[in-house]
């Protein structure tokens, strides 16, 4: 399971084609073309409502395809049971649960994937504390989630995911909300993932502190792919492809003006 | 300790410790993903499975535990579609539970609503030698579920779209919590009452995490807190004439409050340990600190 026979490298670790989803009766994807290759970064842009968070929810298994293809490491959807292969990173939840929970024993839950019923066995505790090391966490480790900063939190998840010793990472929004001193952090984590040859697809609202990482940018509009190439070398977010900023130089376009926020 | 002597009073013993194990360990997990109010539901439901074994002439512990199971169930099925409608759909279940109880008890023959009392409030006098097989039965169930399974409900009930994408069979386990918590009910019923038996897994588990920073201390700390509270309520009605349901969960909101005016001066503590144990302040450190 850990060895990939050669054959396999070329085959791409998430292959997307056509995917249509809704919810409920909206429809947020229509027709999304996503392929990542082994190695690559890949970063997922777009406005509010543009339907990326969905794209890698579909690519979890969250949100059901109403139509298209998806394949994770050559093997349909439906067949797929290498979770273990997968580290991923929710968008953040609003708030801790209701019973406290130490950092560790939250990272903990992120390597289940690998234990057999659920036993921590001294490989496991290693990988646990190899993650919290990647995010410089391992002297909180004792510490109740609930005190922790919102970017601290953020780091959490993103050890969590890492504990699994994932081949593909995927991860929402990692860096909503959360400061530039962790944002550095966070870099550095995923840049040691990625020297390690990690695969990478993640959602971003801008690039950051991550851009020379990322190896390829999608941009999502309306549920449609509008850019898929080299990330955007400009300057600041304005440069984006598909950035909808209410601009009055915007009305350039014979397109109606879209916030993002109602279409 | 003469109270020992008697063969009703070490049935109630042993019952009450049951509760006291069981309550607050499948308790944490409900209160971790904020459904204590579960409990209180499927104590109401198991109302018409009591009434069904005095109509039917079996035992009720059984007959309450196989009702309780199919709320559960169908309390679970509610919440896992997550309708806008969920809580209205779970009111109806439980009133229904309830006035469905209060109804059969009163077509049984010689059945009246009195007949419900004892196991609406708990009493020690009620605990049969029978009943004493079917709690240790149903006990070890609760106790292998909620301690043998604790990683993967505890991920579960955490985080359930991350514990998806692990792989874990989220909903046969959430199935499985359910039906835990419905057998914790009845396991409860005799001592300390259906409609008194969510609050030993709810108080317990808040009393606890007032001074508790991990999940594993919570749970480990409110079964120790519960077994304490239900022996010593337990022990207590033996000499003083008062019910035992009530008395046990009495003392339990007294143990909660103890915690609650302990936690306080316990946090300031930890606090100025952990400010002694770093020499330079970080970025990080200030923020954590202007946050608790």
């Amino acid at each position: 399971m850990q060895s990939t026979p050669a054959a396999a490298l070329d085959q791409p670790v998430i292959s997307l084609r056509g995917a249509t989803a809704s919810l409920g009766s909206r429809p947020v994807l229509r027709g999304v073309d996503l392929t990542v290759r082994r190695g690559e970064v890949v970063a997922l842009l777009g406005a509010n409502g543009s339907g990326k968070s969905t794209a890698v929810r579909s690519v979890v298994g969250q949100v059901p395809l109403s139509s298209g293809e998806l394949s994770l490491f050559g093997t349909d959807l439906k067949q797929f049971r290498a979770w273990s292969r997968i580290g991923y990173v929710p968008q953040r939840t609003t708030a801790a649960s209701g019973v406290p929970a130490t950092v560790r024993e939250v990272v903990s839950s992120g390597r289940l994937a690998r234990t057999r019923f659920g036993l921590l066995r001294k490989a496991d505790r290693a990988a646990v504390e190899r993650a919290l090391a990647l995010v410089d966490m391992e002297s909180h480790a004792d510490v109740s989630v609930n005190a922790l900063s919102g970017g601290q939190h953020q780091r959490v998840l993103i050890a969590r995911a890492l504990a699994v010793e994932p081949e593909l990472l995927i991860m929402d929004e990692p860096m909503a909300g959360v400061d530039l001193a962790n944002q550095e952090v966070l870099a550095n984590a995923l840049r040691e993932q990625v020297k390690a040859g990690s695969t990478v697809l993640l959602v971003l609202h801008e690039l950051g502190p991550l851009e020379p990482l990322i190896s390829r940018a999608v941009v999502l509009r309306d549920g449609c792919v509008v850019h898929d190439g080299p990330p955007p070398k400009a300057v600041g977010q304005h440069a984006l492809p598909g950035h909808d900023h209410v601009h009055p130089h915007a009305a350039h376009d014979a397109e109606p003006l879209r916030t993002g926020l109602l279409s | 300790m003469d109270l020992l002597n008697y063969a009703f009073m070490q049935r109630a013993l042993i019952a009450a410790a049951l509760v006291g194990i069981t309550a607050p360990a499948i308790g944490t997990y409900l209160v971790q993903r904020r459904q204590a109010v579960m409990g209180d539901g499927l104590g109401h439901v198991a109302m018409t499975g009591v009434a069904l074994g005095f109509l039917l002439n079996t035992s009720p512990v059984w007959m309450a535990t196989l009702v309780a199971v199919v709320g559960a169930v169908g309390m679970e099925l509610i919440r896992s579609r997550g309708r806008t409608s969920g809580d209205v759909a779970l009111a109806m279940l439980f009133y229904g539970g309830l006035a469905g109880g209060v109804m059969i008890i009163n077509l049984a023959p010689n059945g009246s609503t009195t007949n419900l009392v004892s196991a609406m409030f708990g009493s020690i006098t009620t605990v049969a030698p029978e009943d004493v097989t079917a709690m240790l039965i149903l006990a070890a169930f609760v106790i292998a579920v909620t301690i043998g399974l604790r990683r993967q409900l505890f991920a579960v009930c955490q985080d359930e779209e991350f514990a998806k994408v692990t792989g874990l069979p989220v909903r046969a386990l959430n199935l499985l919590l359910a039906v835990t918590a419905a057998v914790t009910v009845t396991v409860a019923m005799r001592i300390v009452g259906l409609l008194l038996v969510s609050a030993m897994m709810v108080i317990p588990v808040a009393a606890a995490q007032r001074v508790t920073r991990g999940f594993a201390a919570t749970l480990g700390l409110a079964i120790a807190i519960s077994l304490a509270v239900s022996l010593g309520g337990t022990a207590a009605t033996y000499y003083v004439d008062v019910p035992s349901g009530a008395t046990i969960v009495l003392i339990a909101i007294g143990v909660f409050l103890a915690t609650t005016a302990l936690s306080a001066p316990l946090a300031r503590r930890r606090a100025n340990a952990a400010r002694a144990a770093e020499e330079v302040c970080t970025r990080d450190d200030v923020k954590v600190r202007a946050a608790s």
